[in-house]
């Protein structure tokens, strides 16, 4: 009994992530192309903000996850530019390996730290990220540099449709790591890092590691980080440091508490008011569209501390 | 009856104070032991000292032979060492079936990223705890909703949840009323009766408890070890009289 519920459960959100792609994907044939390129980035923002949410369940905020949009980002680039990798998938999931590598030395330290010494120890690897590529001029200093149009499965994306496949990819990309979001949120592990967020001595004193949740919880964090990274850059065609300045790294943390911790689709339906408000404000009001955030943040916090996810998911603990 | 830890020379001082001097003792398979003295005897420092949480200036310990004064308490509980709270340890935020899964998943030496924390095996382990310890009618509350007695139990249900060797209790009816103490002594008691083998050391303040329960008293003073017996003889000698149960005092 109770294990045809954990499958209906797990069927059930697979097939509304599903329900979710298709609908969108057939939408985009018919939106305008600011449209699904304002949802392309909400994606691909919404991904980096879902490694965020995966180390706010274990109790920790890292305020450089733009360090891990940049890592994606210029990898993807690279690898388009100078070792003629050019399928989009590829590159995509090469931006979140690269993201990977490069955090994992990193994440056994940072798992020591919680509070305000693992936020600013984050910020202060994003911002040694930062100044390392203003300096390098070899990867176009501050201005970075411009990536070609990517290929997809070996076919050449032609000009009407290059945007429209890269949200297909994008969105496709997302649906699945949600979905497996979604799996090792409630896995044993998941559970444990619910826990660790808690009562830390208590995980220890039940046989489960504290330090080992917080290192993969990281880790994964790096690889959506990098694969946003990837795939933002790569609708763009540009990719620049400011990638990995502490500003986009704080858009990151306000879609991640925007969304809340329960729910995994409240992410992206975050990502997107961010991207809808930010373009909507620049054009309307320029100069205080922060200010309209700021206070739509406030609000949240006020009246909604769990996020816009605990509108759906009330009652559930977890 | 087998040797199943085994305490030897332990010492530990917190700057003039000594919380432990000289403490050796051997603790049998499927025992029942009560350890009791006076506040800053030296009762919770040997629980610490056994599970991990402080490492002796002096000593060893060992459970089942092997050396464990070094290791950390992680490692300690997963060699069959588990303890339960004078303040109850718990996730408030959490349910109280959720609180016995957190329990059942650090004890899972194979974490998964894929299955289920609410997996069937997981959640009948769970429930044949809750049931076992009355606290399966509030599977469902959070913990932070709950009365202090409920939260003690579901302290140890956690602690029993992988099994262990050697269930350490700390103040097991500490802020429960006098009253509800008998009742909940025996249910936890019923209910680790059922775990086979299982080794308890509870630190108790209630000598009506520790004879009730107990099959071995070993009292603390001053971080000396003043007597170690069966409860009727321990709670008789003039060291416990005198320096635990103040009844010598009184006289």
């Amino acid at each position: 009994m109770i294990q045809t519920e954990t499958a209906v459960g797990h069927g059930r959100t697979v097939a509304l992530g599903l329900a979710a792609f298709v609908l969108l994907a057939l939408a985009g044939l018919a939106m305008p192309k600011w449209l699904t390129f304002l949802l392309t980035m909400a994606a691909a923002n919404g991904l980096v903000s879902l490694g965020i949410v995966g180390l706010m369940r274990g109790g920790v905020v890292p305020f450089g996850q733009g360090m891990m949009l940049a890592l994606g980002g210029y990898a993807a680039a690279l690898a388009f530019n100078k070792l003629g990798v050019t399928d989009a998938l590829l590159l995509a999931l090469g931006g979140g390996v690269v993201a990977t590598l490069a955090a994992a030395p990193f994440a056994p330290l940072l798992s020591r730290y919680r509070g305000i010494f693992f936020a600013m120890l984050t910020l202060a690897l994003s911002m040694v990220t930062y100044g390392l590529l203003m300096k390098l001029s070899a990867l176009g200093g501050s201005d970075g540099f411009n990536l070609g149009r990517p290929t997809l499965f070996g076919q050449v994306l032609a000009d009407a449709w290059v945007g429209y496949t890269l949200y297909v990819l994008t969105i496709a990309l997302a649906t699945v790591m949600a979905l497996l979001a979604r799996v090792y949120f409630d896995s044993t592990r998941g559970l444990v890092t619910l826990a660790v967020r808690e009562n830390e001595l208590r995980v220890e004193y039940l046989g489960g590691s504290v330090r080992q949740a917080m290192t993969i919880n990281f880790i994964l964090a790096a690889f959506c980080g990098g694969l946003g990274g990837a795939l933002a850059v790569m609708s763009l065609g540009h990719v620049e440091p400011t990638f990995s300045f502490w500003t986009t790294s704080g858009e990151f943390v306000f879609v991640a508490i925007l969304a809340g911790w329960q729910s995994v689709a409240a992410v992206f339906i975050a990502s997107t008011v961010l991207e809808v408000v930010r373009s909507f404000s620049s054009a309307y009001f320029p100069n205080t569209w922060q200010l309209a955030l700021g206070l739509f943040l406030l609000f949240v916090i006020r009246f909604l501390p769990k996020g816009i996810g605990s509108l759906w998911m009330r009652g559930s603990t977890r | 009856m087998s040797l199943l830890l085994q305490a030897q020379g332990l010492g530990k001082r917190f700057g003039a104070v000594v919380a432990a001097s000289d403490i050796n003792i051997s603790v049998h398979t499927g025992e029942r032991v009560s350890l009791i003295g006076s506040n800053g005897a030296g009762k919770t420092t040997f629980v610490n000292m056994i599970t991990g949480y402080m490492k002796p200036d002096q000593g060893r310990i060992t459970l089942d032979g092997l050396d464990i004064t070094p290791l950390a308490p992680r490692a300690i509980t997963r060699l069959g060492v588990a303890r339960s709270f004078q303040i109850p340890q718990l996730y408030g935020d959490l349910t109280v079936q959720d609180n016995m899964l957190v329990a059942n998943a650090c004890h899972d030496q194979k974490l998964s990223f894929w299955q289920p924390a609410r997996r069937p095996e997981a959640i009948a382990r769970a429930e044949t705890l809750l049931e076992r310890f009355g606290l399966a009618e509030h599977r469902e509350r959070r913990v932070a909703e709950l009365p202090g007695g409920v939260r003690k139990l579901l302290d140890i249900a956690m602690a029993l949840t992988a099994s262990p060797k050697l269930l350490l209790l700390d103040e097991p009816t500490s802020g429960v009323s006098a009253d509800e103490k008998f009742p909940m002594m025996d249910t936890i008691m019923a209910a680790l009766g059922q775990e086979a083998g299982t080794t308890v050391l509870f630190v108790e303040h209630d000598m009506d408890i520790v004879e009730r329960h107990a099959s071995r008293v070993i009292a603390f003073y001053a971080g000396r070890v003043i007597a170690d017996d069966q409860p009727a003889i321990a709670l008789a000698t003039d060291d416990v009289r005198r320096y635990v149960t103040g009844e010598l005092l009184q006289e």
